[in-house]
C-alpha cells in the first residue's frame, strides 16, 4: 500500500478540515477507490467466502455423523456452543497468544470457521432430520445402499435448510471479519480502524457502510437461493 | 502465565473495567426492551405493521456491531454515551423480532376461548397473549443480552471502556498476560450471560407449555 498518496490524503484531509468539517469526503472516496475502498472490499469477501467454504467443509462430514451417531451430537453442540459464544476480539486475542500463530488472516480465518460451526453443524442435522422416514423407506425399497440414500436422497432434501444455515453464518461471519481487521486481517474493518484512528469520518462512515451493504446483500442472495431450492415454503413466512 | 494472568485480574482497574462493562450491557439491553416490546405490542394487531417490524428487524440483525459502533463515532463523539446508544440499536432487532413473531403466532383459537370466556381485549394481552408469548420474547432478550456482552468489548474503539481496554493494552504494549487477562474474562462473562439467561428461559417458561413442549417432542 503507497504511503505517500495516504500521507497526501491526511494533508488534503487536514486543509479542508481546517475549512469546514464535513462527515463525508466525497472527493476522498472517488480519489482513493482503487487503492483503499476496492481492495477492502476484495479483502472482506475474501475472509468470509473462504472462512464459509473451510467451516462447511468441516460441517457437512460432522454433521452428517451426528445426525447418524445420535450420541456424539450433544458434546459437538456444546464444544461449537461455547466456542460460538467467546467474544471474537477475545477470540482474536486468544488465537494470537497462541505461539506459533501472528497477527493477519490466519487466525482471523480460524476464528471465522470457529463460529460458523455451531450454525452449520446445527443446520446439517436438522436438514437430514427432516427428511421423512417415509422417503427413506421407499429410498431403501428401491434397492438404493446407504451411500445412495445419502448423497441421492437425504441430502438433496436437506439442502434448503443447510443453506439456510450458509445464510446466517455468512451474515454472522461478515459482520465478525470487520474486527479482524485489528489483528491485521485486512477487509473493510481496516477502513473502520484506519478512520478511527486518523479521526477521519469518511473512512469509518464508508468502511461501517459498505460491511453492511456486503452482509444485506449477501443475506438476500442466500435468501433467494434458499427459496429457489424449496419453492414449497415460499409462501410461508414474512 | 496464568499466575500473571491472575495479578492483573487482581489488580483495582480490573473491577473498575469489569463493571464498567457491566453497566454497558445491562444500560443498553434495558433501553432496547424499553423500544422494542412497545413497538411489537403496537403492531402486533395489522399483519402489514408485523411484517415491517420483522423485516426492519432482519436487516437490522445484519449490521455489523463493530459498523454501529464506528458509526456512533462521527455522530455522538467519543465515550460512554455513545458505546450505549450503539449497543442499545444492537440489542433492538432480536428482541423486536421475537416478541413480534411470539405476539402474532399466539394460537387465535386460545384467544377465542378467552373472549368466549369474557375476558376484555386488555385481559387476554396481560393473560393469555403475554405468558403465551413469553419464552420467544425472553429467548430474543437472551440473543441480545449475549450480543451486546459481546459488543461491549469494542466500546473500548470509541472510548467507552469496559475490558475491552485490557485487551486493546495488552495488544499495545504486545503484553499477553494482559490481553488472556480481558479475552479471557469477556469470555467467561459472556458464557456466563448465556448460561444465566438460559436458565431464566425456563423459569420463564409456563408450565402448561412446558408440558406441551415435552409432548410433542
Amino acid at each position: 500500500m503507497p504511503r505517500v498518496s495516504k500521507g497526501v490524503a491526511l494533508a488534503l484531509l487536514q486543509e479542508i478540515s481546517l475549512e469546514e468539517p464535513r462527515l463525508v469526503e466525497w472527493d476522498w472516496l472517488a480519489e482513493n477507490f482503487w487503492e483503499d475502498i476496492f481492495p477492502a472490499i476484495q479483502g472482506h469477501m475474501y475472509l468470509s467466502f473462504v472462512s464459509v467454504a473451510i467451516a462447511l467443509a468441516i460441517s457437512l462430514p460432522v454433521g452428517v455423523l451426528a445426525a447418524r451417531y445420535r450420541k456424539i451430537y450433544p458434546p459437538v453442540t456444546f464444544v461449537t456452543g461455547i466456542l460460538y459464544s467467546i467474544p471474537s476480539l477475545a477470540l482474536f486475542s486468544i488465537l494470537i497468544s497462541v505461539p506459533g500463530i501472528v497477527i493477519g488472516p490466519t487466525p482471523v480465518i480460524i476464528a471465522l470457521v470457529a463460529y460458523s460451526l455451531l450454525i452449520l453443524i446445527r443446520n446439517v442435522v436438522a436438514g437430514i432430520d427432516s427428511v421423512p422416514a417415509e422417503t427413506i423407506d421407499a429410498a431403501r425399497g428401491m434397492g438404493l445402499t446407504n451411500r445412495q440414500i445419502l448423497f441421492g436422497v437425504e441430502l438433496p432434501l436437506a439442502l434448503p435448510v443447510i443453506v439456510a444455515g450458509i445464510r446466517i453464518a455468512t451474515v454472522t461471519i461478515i459482520g465478525i471479519a470487520t474486527i479482524g481487521a485489528y489483528i491485521s486481517g485486512g477487509g473493510l474493518g481496516k477502513l473502520i480502524f484506519d478512520g478511527i484512528n486518523r479521526n477521519f469520518p469518511t473512512m469509518i462512515i464508508a468502511g461501517a457502510i459498505l460491511a453492511t451493504a456486503l452482509a444485506i446483500i449477501a443475506d438476500l442472495l442466500l435468501l433467494a437461493l434458499e427459496r429457489y431450492l424449496r419453492p414449497w415454503a415460499r409462501r410461508r413466512r414474512a | 502465565m496464568v499466575g500473571q494472568i491472575l495479578e492483573v485480574i487482581g489488580r483495582p482497574g480490573f473491577t473498575r473495567l469489569l463493571l464498567t462493562h457491566v453497566e454497558l450491557s445491562a444500560l443498553a439491553l434495558i433501553i432496547a426492551i424499553v423500544i422494542a416490546i412497545p413497538v411489537a405490542l403496537a403492531v402486533r394487531k395489522t399483519q402489514a405493521g408485523a411484517a415491517v417490524a420483522i423485516n426492519v428487524g432482519n436487516i437490522g440483525r445484519a449490521v455489523p456491531s463493530l459498523a454501529l459502533l464506528a458509526l456512533a463515532l462521527p455522530f455522538f463523539g467519543f465515550g460512554f454515551t455513545s458505546a450505549l446508544l450503539a449497543l442499545a440499536a444492537l440489542a433492538v432487532p432480536p428482541i423486536l423480532i421475537n416478541a413480534s413473531t411470539a405476539l402474532r403466532e399466539v394460537n387465535p383459537g386460545v384467544i377465542d376461548a378467552a373472549r368466549g370466556m369474557g375476558l376484555s381485549g386488555s385481559q387476554v394481552l396481560a393473560r393469555i397473549q403475554l405468558p403465551i408469548a413469553a419464552p420467544v420474547i425472553f429467548a430474543g432478550i437472551r440473543t441480545s443480552a449475549v450480543q451486546v456482552v459481546a459488543s461491549a468489548t469494542l466500546a473500548t474503539f470509541i472510548g467507552g471502556g469496559g475490558l475491552g481496554d485490557l485487551i486493546v493494552e495488552g495488544f499495545q504494549r504486545g503484553d499477553t498476560a494482559i490481553l488472556l487477562a480481558g479475552a479471557l474474562s469477556v469470555a467467561v462473562l459472556s458464557i456466563i450471560t448465556e448460561v444465566g439467561f438460559a436458565g431464566i428461559e425456563r423459569a420463564l417458561t409456563p408450565k402448561g407449555l412446558k408440558i406441551a413442549q415435552k409432548r410433542r417432542s
